[in-house]
């Protein structure tokens, strides 16, 4: 069943409408990926789920449940985290950040810290960093170990606010190799938030692509929104005129080369 | 240095009384101004009012201070608990403004990553906040307790003993060395509590001595 948003709306105190009226479904092990321009809503959508925020009109479910009815506390470590750069504790050390959530629903000290050992194995980092403290890592080692924060206490769901923001592309790159290769084998439900069409094309099932107001300006398959973009809005925010998103074949010694818009090969077809 | 051989027990027997009198009220100090600096932090608007008091009881004069309190709490002018209330004031008032900053330096960020991972409320207070506010913290302790040490003399004007009856004493009977030996222990107990402060502060934030990777804090 897995999260739906039932016409969801969020007006701030001070009179900013974030979000209207919006209406999604995360189908259970699917991702979801929210873009759009900064301030089109999508960090107040993500953090209706857990709570962070709530909603002044509809409603958030999991499960088919209103989150409303569910304990704040318990929902949220019921849910896995990545905020963005800079969300780990600093006064805590690495293998400690990771074991937070365990450790706070009770899980002994010991056995919380083996268990994050492992997991920060899993997702490359060597065990031996778990000893240093956050800020003697590298950033795309923070975010690292911010995604095996997120999954220490198992959770089923996981939210990640642009959680590969403040690294290079060449690191980026690897950070969402990495989650699709964790996703592939966990298959947790995933609410993804980015600026970067690319990385929303990559790593989600299904993308919805915001304008500001929170106002749905496309949702769709990755494939779905690049063959059919619903509007110059859309045409523009995923760069359907840009040279690297208008491929054609060329036929050279009887193979079909894909090249893009300036003519460059981008590979062969097979 | 005669006067010091000569004196030994009575000037030992003054710093303990000056300890006495210091280490409570700065402890206390801290708790209350703690607890203000939070409530000025969570709600700001009452905060202003909170630490615009704060400042306004510190201007209070002190010898004044130390007549109208045991009139208010009903207990001996004497007593060293006058001084100890009185400088507890004098150290909240002191202290409350920069607890307040304290809980403000602390990454915004990484409040609402911990909020979001779980943390309860009292969580959030025992395991992030005064963890990370302790740097902050620590630099206005610091000024409380030097501040509060030096102040701790002038109980001598009213009667209650300590490392100031030295400075009283030595200017009545002009007995130079004994003004100079409660002048320098004074200053002496303040550096000592300053140093274990320091050293305190290293142990209890040891993610500060780390060297950051790649320059970046
Ligand atoms: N606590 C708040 N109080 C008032 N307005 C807010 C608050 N949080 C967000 N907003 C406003 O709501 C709108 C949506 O903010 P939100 O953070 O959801 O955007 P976003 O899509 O995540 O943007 P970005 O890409 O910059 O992170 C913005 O106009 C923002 O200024
Ligand atoms: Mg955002």
């Amino acid at each position: 069943m897995g999260i739906e948003f039932r016409d969801v709306g969020k007006t701030y105190p001070d009179g900013t409408v974030a979000v209207t009226g919006f209406s999604c479904t995360v189908p259970s092990h699917r991702t979801l990926a929210l873009v759009g321009t900064s301030g089109s809503g999508k960090t107040t959508l993500m953090r209706m789920v857990n709570r962070m925020v709530e909603p002044t009109t509809g409603s958030v479910l999991i499960d088919g449940r209103d989150v409303r009815e569910l304990d704040k506390v318990a929902l949220r470590r019921s849910i896995g985290y990545v905020p963005q750069a800079g969300g780990l504790l600093p006064h805590r050390r690495v293998v400690d950040n990771v074991a937070t959530v365990p450790v706070l629903t009770g899980t002994p000290r010991r056995a919380a810290r083996d268990a994050a050992l492992a997991l920060l194995e899993r997702v490359g980092i060597d065990p031996a960093l778990g000893r240093r403290y956050p800020a003697q890592l590298s950033g795309g080692q923070q975010q690292r170990v911010a995604v095996a924060r997120a999954l220490a206490a198992e959770p089923n769901i996981l939210l990640m606010d642009e959680p590969f923001g403040a690294v290079d592309p060449i690191v980026r790159r690897g950070l969402q190799d990495q989650l699709l290769q964790l996703q592939a084998e966990l298959g947790k439900t995933i609410v993804l938030v980015t600026h970067d069409i690319d990385e929303a094309f990559r790593l989600g099932d299904e993308v919805v692509i915001l304008r500001t107001g929170g106002i749905v300006a496309q949702t769709g398959t990755p494939k779905e929104i690049v063959a059919a973009p619903a509007d110059e809005f859309v045409r523009d925010f995923i760069g359907a005129d840009r040279a690297e998103r208008a491929l054609r074949t060329v036929d050279v010694d009887g193979r079909s080369v894909v090249v893009d818009g300036d003519g460059r090969p981008v590979g062969v077809l097979e | 240095m005669s006067w010091l051989d000569a004196n030994r027990d009575y000037v030992l027997d003054m710093l303990l009384q000056h300890v006495r009198l210091s280490v409570p009220a700065i402890v206390i100090s801290v708790l209350v101004a703690v607890v203000l600096g939070r409530v000025a932090w969570r709600w700001p608007r009452a905060g202003t009012v909170v630490l615009g008091s704060a400042s306004l009881l510190y201007s209070v004069p002190a010898l004044p201070l130390l007549i109208v309190i045991p009139v208010l709490l009903g207990i001996p002018l004497r007593s060293g608990l006058t001084l100890v209330v009185a400088l507890a004031v004098y150290g909240t008032a002191l202290l409350a403004g920069t607890a307040a900053d304290a809980f403000g330096s602390v990454d915004a960020r990484v409040r609402e990553a911990a909020e979001a991972m779980g943390y309860s409320r009292a969580g959030l207070l025992w395991k992030v906040d005064l963890p990370l506010a302790v740097p902050v913290l620590l630099s206005g302790i610091r000024v409380v307790t030097v501040s509060t040490v030096s102040l701790v003399t002038i109980g001598a004007l009213v009667g209650i003993p300590s490392l100031g009856n030295l400075l009283t004493d030595g200017f009545q009977r002009d007995i130079r060395a004994e003004i100079v030996t409660g002048v320098l222990g004074t200053m002496l107990l303040a550096v000592t509590l300053d140093a274990l402060l320091v050293a305190l502060g290293r142990v209890v934030t040891p993610w500060r001595a780390a060297t950051p990777a790649g320059g970046a804090s």
